[in-house]
């Protein structure tokens, strides 16, 4: 797989009224071309600042920006128009144009880009009939809902057939079951274009659903870069780790441990569980052989690009060198990570 | 008592109407192309817009601070001189004509300007994002984004422009004003004054609702 778009040390500072903002801060990461690529951070971590660097709407102070093969971060003129050309873009606002109808939102950069009449004709239809609205061609922006706005963003972002789609907060303004649909047409739009999609969120359940992959940011710097499986089944730095809470709740958040150490006296372990290639009942081969009783007393198990995940809090009781010994096994199958000391 | 009947009170209203409408009109249209090019060269030339120029920005927007305050009746007189050299003469509606235009295309400018700026700023980032130049952008997005609500400035200026027309009679311009002053003012002929009163309410209420209806035709709100 070849790189789509590469940031080579790409900072960023604002200067407002003598005041510096370190919105970017070297910042050094690769998206694979054709993959779904989420960044997600807190507000104000510099998500916006870094995908507006794609297409040049923000010019990085240091380092540079390639978007295949061509360093946007400094072309100007004829040449950055041609590549904007190739990059699509979506808005948590949708920036439709309220004086044009659908159709003609959607025509807009196929005539920017020079496409005779009649071809436009045939793509817009084509385009309306991808996201659903072939029967809102002659609607304008005011007389749709949120949904069916972002549907047209959608539809004008992908006219000139782009390998990259940029995506700022496009669902944010829009509730659970609308969000729902325009990530199933982003997805769409992947699978069936090919087109790359870097896309910023707030929301984790956004990157579970459609990202590949995710970069973690904050303060202006990544803080973490994985595959959505591996960032949401370890999460490494304490901002992941939180992001990931509010979606899973495999372990139990501070209150609910307090409360589950005033009813359990025996040892807790949190045993981590996912996809396991043999058919070893291994908690129940242990407890047998060691003479201890499990008892599950918190987790959670998720499934995340068809694999399994999750954790289980357990309260061994028994023996203490039996108990010992059982976790020393329990060790050996899976990850442990031990809650009390004995 | 009444030294007017109605045959002959006819033939004065008409021609009062036929006057008004003509002064109303003309300096209309000359004003809002006049006014929306001066608005555009206005947004055009703020700070940070693509023909950004201080020199022109200052002096337009002076030019406008300095004409918009002054009372629409010392206006005439003070530009009469210009109005000789542009019209020919100071006197008559013609001579009318211009300083209406005058006034009118400096407040349109002002409301041009205004729209202009209020468009949304994420349609103009939409237009740089889909590759369109500064000049594109303005042109395709900035002026059709703000033709909505500009429509509905216009409408207000056409309104006052029935009103300023009444002042227009100091310099003979004759129209509807012009003659409710005269028989109202001068003879106290209540008649006249109330007829012509009933003609300007009817006037506005037709040219408002026009621009109501035009307006919903360019904003498509719903
Ligand atoms: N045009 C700008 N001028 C000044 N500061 C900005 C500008 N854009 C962003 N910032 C600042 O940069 C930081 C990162 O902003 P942003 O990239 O929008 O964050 P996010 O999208 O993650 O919420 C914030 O502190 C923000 O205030
Ligand atoms: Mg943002």
């Amino acid at each position: 797989m070849s790189t789509a778009i590469s940031f080579e040390g790409v900072s960023k500072t604002f200067e407002v009224k003598g005041r510096r903002v370190d919105a970017l801060r070297d910042v050094q990461l690769e998206v694979e071309r054709g993959t779904v690529f989420g960044l997600v951070g807190y507000s104000g971590a510099g998500k916006s600042t870094l995908l507006r660097t794609v297409n040049a709407l923000e010019r990085p102070t240091a380092g540079r920006v390639v978007v295949d093969g061509a360093v946007v971060s400094e072309l100007q003129g004829a040449a950055l128009s041609r590549a904007r050309q190739r990059i699509g873009m979506i808005f948590q606002q949708f920036n439709l144009l309220q004086s044009r109808n659908v159709y003609r939102n959607v025509a807009y950069p196929l005539a920017l880009a020079g496409v005779p009449k009649a071809e436009i004709v045939d793509r817009v239809e084509e385009l309306l009939e991808f996201v659903g609205l072939t029967d809102k061609a002659l609607s304008y922006p005011a007389q749709l809902s949120g949904g069916q706005k972002q549907r047209v963003g959608i539809a004008r972002a992908l006219a000139t057939r782009p390998d990259i789609l940029l995506s700022d907060e496009a669902t944010s303004a829009l509730d659970p079951q609308t969000t729902g649909e325009v990530l199933d047409l982003l997805r769409r739009a992947n699978a069936e274009y090919g087109v790359t999609i870097l896309l910023v969120t707030h929301e984790m359940d956004v990157i579970r659903e459609i990202a590949d992959r995710v970069a973690v940011m904050q303060d202006g710097q990544v803080v973490e870069t994985g595959s959505v499986y591996d960032v949401f089944s370890a999460p490494l730095a304490a901002t992941t780790q939180r992001f990931v809470s509010s979606v899973l709740h495999h372990v139990p958040g501070a209150d609910a441990l307090e409360r589950i150490k005033r009813v359990h006296h025996g040892r807790l372990v949190q045993i981590h569980v996912e996809n396991r290639e043999s058919n070893d009942p291994f908690l129940s081969r242990i407890a047998r052989r060691h003479d201890v009783d499990f008892n599950v007393v918190y987790g959670g198990v998720s499934e995340l690009q068809s694999r399994l995940f999750g954790t289980l809090t357990v309260e061994l009781l028994g023996d203490d060198l039996d108990v010992e010994a059982a976790i020393r096994d329990i060790r050996e199958a899976t990850g442990v990570s031990e809650l009390t000391h004995a | 008592m009444r030294d007017l009947d109605l045959e002959a009170l006819l033939p004065k209203i008409w021609a009062g109407l036929a006057q008004t409408l003509q002064m109303v009109t003309v300096s209309f249209l000359l004003a809002a192309v006049l006014g929306v090019l001066l608005g555009i060269v206005l947004y055009a030339t703020r700070k940070g817009n693509i023909l950004e120029n201080r020199v022109v920005f200052g002096v337009l927007n002076a030019v406008i601070n300095v004409v918009r305050p002054i009372p629409f009746i010392i206006l005439i007189v003070a530009i009469s001189p210009l109005t000789r050299v542009v019209v020919g003469t100071s006197i008559g509606t013609e001579a009318a004509i211009f300083p209406l235009t005058i006034v009118a295309a400096i407040s349109i400018a002002r409301i041009a300007e205004t729209n202009l700026v209020a468009v949304d700023p994420g349609t103009i980032e939409a237009g740089a994002a889909m590759g369109a130049r500064p000049l594109r952008v303005l042109l395709t997005i900035v002026i059709p984004e703000s033709l909505g609500p500009l429509v509905l400035g216009l409408t207000y200026i056409l309104v006052a422009l029935v009103d300023a027309t009444a002042v227009a009679g100091v310099v003979g311009g004759g129209g509807l004003g012009n003659l409710a002053l005269t028989y109202g003012w001068q003879r106290f002929d209540f008649f006249v004054m109330a007829t012509v009163i009933v003609l300007l309410i009817v006037l506005v209420q037709v040219l408002q609702l026009l621009g109501n209806l035009v307006a919903r035709k360019v904003m498509h709100a719903r």
